[in-house]
């Protein structure tokens, strides 16, 4: 029995807090905790299956153009080789994230330097991956591909154009001005788990282990891809190594091994390789930003422009939305937003974590950090004169606004110093020292969800939906959730998660999992409750349980009768999305050393205070938190794609050259869980946390790195030859 | 990784004899080779494994310095009591250099013999005259971050990667290397790598058959002796910029300024005019902007790499500063 | 004779294709997938396993050459009931989050924990000689060839932390 809810207006009824567990928001461990801590939890890759073939990418050498043969003979005549296969259903790109759709296929049409366009199956990988270095592969090259971002006439988005005022005149006009230009080089997840999937069929049916965030739609594209029945496809994603957008849409591997299984007739396990992760999936998008922003002689903003440009292949639809946050996070009635992109062929562009706010902010921030100076006030100050009571640009109310507290509380905690800044004030040996803050803002999604909870004669409860849990801790909030609302321990709670088999899920994917997810798990719960409820002749909302029990002392089990109880809850965002900006809100403060010789940076400590509704579990959430102000460290210091400009290969496709900070760059953190409920954010009153603790955080480093040194950098990352250039002597 | 046979050399004869085959290789540690083997940037038909022949040992020499076995790790030697107590620029430099779990692997041998990180050459489907003579380099217009700023040549401009061998120019090291005749011949660390030229494939001066053996190190030189290496995290990254230093003062001069570069060329880079250039002055940032000038002069940067010029020079002052500070 | 690889205390047979390295050999042939590929190249650590009592990365090193070598997994540190020390403290301080990196994670800090006790200095040490302090910049330093994508570093150390002190 399916329970259909969908919010058309805020919750104010905090259902949860009415519980008796008291498991919601505690700070528990997590249920896959010990799996994943003894090397027992089973990734894509890892499942066994007998006669099981190997298969390798081959991916193409030049930038755009057509494979006009391939030679396979030597390769074929290689020992252990099976088959090479270049079907044209294969996939030459990751899909967009909720793509729904089969991404581009083809693979016989190159338009990027390390483009999948065959696979080679042999008995073992090393047999494999040897052999696509024996392929004759032939060409028809199209030269002059454009690949540098400035050099092509870049489309507008129009659907985030804001031309609101007149900001040129507010500029001219304004007792204090900025307008400044930040660059952000392209970024890449780097999940540690390598994308990977065994395909395996019987007879027309499919069923792929594979490692992916979102399978409710990963099983349309696969569909899509394959001219196949959704029926006909099983997808298994249990575990999965980190996905921060690059898994969010199927990728090459499943469907290589998935076309590979049914040629050959036997299971295909696909495993790209660290640099094919790299270059075939996706890349966060290069930025260009320019900032303008005035005040008046108070520091009030008077006007606000934020312009960027970006880039992707041609005819792919995503381009990262620099300016999500940047529509309502500050007032000033004069506004001119602009989104540009430029079709190059680089690798695809597509979602890596915080997809828009991770580079738009630190942009935005540090520009702030720049006003506050120019205005002459404390930069927290300028933050917090400037919250605008509505959205300023569409005039909706805010769902909830925890950024005044965040940034308040996060001065207190971290010792801010409120006093007049100036850089260069602090050396301590060779190294400058000081500190930078910065907001924090991260749209709040959600997405319509479907769990089926079953409570079982033997006192235990089972929650199933198609949900992953990449690491974020579904897993366990599901089993809080569940437990909270039907009065169990949450070890009586199994949570099964990753198979499509289940109902679908909203995915894991642009902070949206825990809100979506836990709302229908909450929803079937609800109606579970009712009918127990009904069973005892009660209101629903007089039922407390705990430990098995009704508050008048029966015992769950014997309400069972012996047999389950399920409810399939299903949980629809509604028309409340129209009526409320809804947002999570932050602030971070950090404090660094820059070394006066060799302009090396390093962060010293760093707090983070968050606003996000209702915290689920705080230790899973907390976990969130440090694994966002990690990645702001990432995006402020190392993370950088390079590419050739001559054909624009990705150069740096590894985890040598690509920067991801280490254990060593990451000091000691601080999380503040800023606790609201959030009416209108779901029917749980959660928001995502996903992404918020990395929206905003390089900039208080860069902030930071202009207090210690006095560099005022305005490109990102702000590595040691730009921080040198920057430094005054 | 392309098929090979593999055999374990029982003796350091056995080893040199497979690879005088020039499409033999020894295989030690590995951690260079394997990850080169497994692009095809390293393509041998047989592997002759090493690590069962000996040359392991770390014993003092006849005259007061160390001998330190090819075959023996990174981490062996980086923590043996001599090497801390007489040598610390060496225990610093193989420290700051890759993770424990490297060092723990490589060895002595196979960190002198370490090819450059240049992206160019480890992908097999750009061109490179190091890896395959002829076909350009990616590098001079391409990427050039890492690159290097001394010695380069219009055929490659790819940098030694290491760190170790940094600090073994610094303490001016020797070679021993095993002939494939059986005999044995000596080469100073500081003549073991080449430059580039026109032949950017070799890379160091060890013959097909040869094998080094051990690496001896002076008497103690005493001295403050420092390892700065710049980078862009703060551990698990290649030098930008290394400076390996071994200073002394006496009567408030320099007595002794033995310094090597590391992230500038494709070796490490030793100048004595350096050395002269300090020796016998007092310390001053106009002395070490005349060493840096010195050190510099015929620097050329590729664009990207631009910065390693006044980085070089700030590293050069910031080492000579704390030796300065911390001899005195 | 066979060859053979002693892998949490059990031999194994050497593979017969020597490209096998001791990772493939461990997840492939001995079926352990604990020990994780995440970059096959030495870069992420995720691969750390401990040979005669000494942390590598398994990706470059073939199994070929560990015949009579003692190989210790994640699996041979602890199983899900009976953790290790450090295994149970990862759990309470949530030291992983999506769990890839956790083996090496845990290979490493153990293995890290005997090279502080012997005195081993690192980058991070003040000084070459002595005891070694154990302080967050000294684990830090240590650990930093086992990336960690997810950000779960700071409950790492905490975790490695707490083991080192009620081990201390």
């Amino acid at each position: 029995m399916t329970v259909h809810f969908k919010q058309d207006k805020p919750d104010e009824s905090n259902r949860l807090d009415d519980m008796r567990q008291g498991v919601i928001g505690k700070a528990l461990p997590r249920v896959e905790g010990l799996a994943k801590v003894t090397g027992t939890a089973t990734y894509a890759a890892e499942y066994s299956i007998d006669n099981c073939a190997e298969g390798v990418l081959v991916t193409s050498t030049i930038t755009r153009g057509e494979v006009t043969s391939i030679d396979r003979d030597a390769a074929l005549a290689m020992p252990g080789v099976i088959a090479v296969i270049d079907d044209p259903r294969l996939t030459t790109r990751a899909a967009q994230g909720t793509a729904d759709e089969a991404p581009q296929q083809k693979p016989k049409t190159v338009c990027y330097w390390g483009q999948p366009i065959a696979l080679v199956v042999a008995e073992t990988f090393e047999q494999a991956r040897d052999a696509t270095k024996h392929l004759a592969i032939e060409y028809r090259v199209e030269e002059g591909a454009p690949l540098d971002p400035n050099t092509v006439e870049p489309e507008e988005q129009e659907d985030e154009t804001v031309h609101q005022g007149d900001l040129a005149h507010a500029m001219s006009e304004a007792t204090h001005s900025v307008d400044v230009t930040y660059t952000t080089r392209g970024h890449a997840s780097a999940a540690m788990e390598p994308h990977a999937a065994i395909a395996q069929w019987d007879g027309d049916k499919l069923t792929v282990y594979a490692s992916l965030q979102m399978l409710n739609y990963n099983i349309s594209e696969l569909a899509d891809a394959l001219d196949m029945e959704e029926g006909d496809i099983r997808l298994v994603s249990r575990f999965v190594g980190g996905g921060f957008g690059s898994k969010l849409g199927i990728s090459e591997e499943a469907v290589a091994a998935s076309i590979a299984a049914k040629e050959l007739g036997r299971p295909v396990r696909v495993v790209m390789s660290r640099q094919q992760v790299f270059q075939c999936i996706m890349r966060r998008s290069e930025t260009t930003q320019r900032l303008r922003l005035c005040t008046d002689a108070n520091g009030t903003l008077t006007g606000f422009g934020h312009e960027a440009l970006v880039s992707n292949l041609p005819g792919e639809e995503f381009a990262e939305p620099v300016l999500q946050s940047s529509h309502f996070l500050y007032g000033g009635e004069n506004r001119e937003l602009m989104l540009k992109v430029a079709r190059i062929h680089r690798m695809t562009a597509g979602s890596v974590r915080a997809p828009g706010e991770a580079v738009g902010m630190p942009a935005l921030e540090a520009a702030m950090d720049v006003l506050a100076e120019e205005v002459g006030i404390d930069p927290v100050e300028l933050r917090l004169k400037n919250i605008p009571e509505k959205n300023p640009e569409e005039g909706l109310p805010f769902s909830s606004h925890k950024l005044a507290e965040c940034l308040r509380q996060g001065a207190e905690a971290f010792g801010w110093d409120r006093g007049p800044r100036k850089p260069r004030q602090t050396r301590e040996g060779e190294w400058w020292v000081g500190t930078g803050m910065a907001s924090a803002a991260r749209v709040h999604n959600v997405s319509e969800a479907k769990a089926r909870v079953t409570l079982k004669p033997d006192g235990t409860a089972l929650v199933e939906t198609d949900m992953t849990d990449i690491g974020t801790g579904t897993y366990t909030i599901l089993s809080q959730i569940a437990g909270e609302m039907l009065g169990l321990s949450p070890d009586r709670v199994l949570v099964d998660l990753g198979d499509t088999r289940h109902p679908r899920g909203p995915g894991s994917g642009g902070s949206w999992g825990a809100a979506s997810i836990g709302s229908a798990v909450y929803v079937a719960c609800q109606a579970i409750r009712e009918e127990l409820a009904s069973r005892l002749d009660v209101e629903e909302a007089e039922l407390d349980l705990s430990d098995g029990k009704a508050g008048s002392g029966e015992s769950i089990v014997d309400l069972l009768d012996g047999k389950d109880l399920a409810r399939e809850g299903y949980y629809e965002p509604g028309d409340i999305a129209d009526d409320y900006t809804a947002s999570g809100f932050g602030a971070f403060f950090a404090q660094v050393r820059v070394n006066r010789f060799t302009g090396e940076a390093r962060v010293d400590r760093m707090l983070g205070a968050f606003g996000f509704g209702r915290v689920l579990n705080h230790k899973t959430a907390r976990s969130q938190c440090l694994g966002g102000i990690t990645w702001s460290i990432g995006v402020a210091l190392t993370e950088a794609l390079e590419f050739d400009p001559r054909d624009g290969h990705l150069v740096n496709p590894d985890l040598a050259e690509y920067h991801v900070p280490v254990h060593r760059d990451v000091p000691d953190l601080d999380v503040i869980m800023v606790e609201e409920r959030d009416p209108a954010a779901s029917p749980i009153q959660a928001k995502g946390i996903g992404e918020l603790g990395m929206c905003g955080g390089a900039a208080a480093i860069a902030n930071a790195i202009y207090n210690a040194s006095g560099a005022r950098v305005f490109d990102f990352p702000m590595t040691p030859d730009r921080v040198l250039a920057a430094m005054p002597d | 990784m392309r098929p090979f046979s593999y055999t374990r050399a029982r003796t350091l004869t056995d080893a040199s004899q497979t690879v005088s085959d020039d499409r033999a290789m020894a295989i030690a540690g590995g951690t260079n080779l394997l990850d080169l083997m497994k692009l095809q940037v390293e393509t041998p038909s047989q592997l002759a494994d090493i690590n069962r022949v000996g040359f392991a040992e770390i014993e003092d020499t006849d005259d007061g310095g160390l001998s330190i076995g090819a075959l023996a790790t990174n981490t062996e030697t980086a923590v043996h009591p001599r090497v801390r107590a007489d040598y610390p620029v060496l225990s610093r430099a193989i420290l700051a250099g890759a993770t424990q779990q490297l060092r723990n692997k490589a060895t002595n041998g196979g960190n002198l013999c370490q090819r450059t990180r240049c992206y160019y050459f480890t992908n097999i489907d750009q061109p490179c005259n190091k890896r395959e003579p002829g076909s350009g380099c990616g590098a001079i217009d391409g990427i050039a971050k890492l690159h290097a700023i001394l010695g380069t040549s219009d055929q490659c401009i790819a940098t030694y990667p290491g760190d170790m061998a940094v600090a073994l120019s610094a303490l001016d090291a020797q070679v021993q290397i095993a002939t494939s005749d059986g005999g044995s011949r000596t080469v100073p660390v500081r003549d073991f790598h080449c430059l580039p030229g026109d032949t950017p494939w070799r890379e160091n001066v060890l013959e097909p058959g040869e094998i080094i053996t051990a690496i001896t190190l002076p008497a103690p030189v005493g001295g403050t002796q420092l390892y700065r290496k710049v980078r862009e995290r703060s551990s698990y990254a290649f030098a930008l910029v290394s400076v390996a230093a071994i200073v002394e003062l006496e009567d408030g001069r320099f007595s002794r300024a033995d310094l090597a570069f590391g992230g500038v060329a494709h070796k490490p880079w030793h100048d004595p005019r350096v050395a002269d250039a300090l020796i016998g002055k007092a310390p001053s940032p106009e002395l070490f902007d005349r060493a840096a000038d010195i050190l510099l002069e015929d620097a050329q940067g590729f664009g990207e790499n631009d910065f390693k010029i006044p980085l070089a020079r700030r590293t050069l002052h910031a080492v000579l500063e704390q030796a300065v500070e911390e001899a005195s | 004779m066979a060859q053979t690889i002693s892998v949490n205390g059990a031999p194994h047979s050497v593979p017969d294709d020597p490209r096998v390295t001791l990772l493939d050999f461990l997840r492939q042939d001995v079926g352990l997938t604990g020990t994780k590929k995440g970059c096959d190249h030495g870069q992420c650590g995720a691969c750390t396993v401990i040979v005669n009592g000494v942390r590598i990365n398994s990706c470059l090193t073939l199994a070929a050459m560990h015949d009579g070598d003692e190989v210790t997994t994640i699996e041979g540190l602890g199983t899900p009931d009976e953790p290790s020390a450090l295994q149970k403290a990862f759990v309470e301080h949530d030291g992983y989050q999506c769990g890839y990196c956790t083996p090496g994670q845990i290979c490493s800090a153990t293995a890290m924990l005997t090279e502080i006790a012997n005195g081993w200095p690192s980058d991070a040490s003040e000084t070459l000689e002595g005891a070694v302090e154990i302080s967050g910049e000294e684990i830090r330093e240590r650990m930093s060839g086992n990336l960690c994508r997810c950000g779960a570093y700071a409950n790492i150390v905490a975790a490695i932390r707490d083991v080192a002190e009620q081990s201390a």
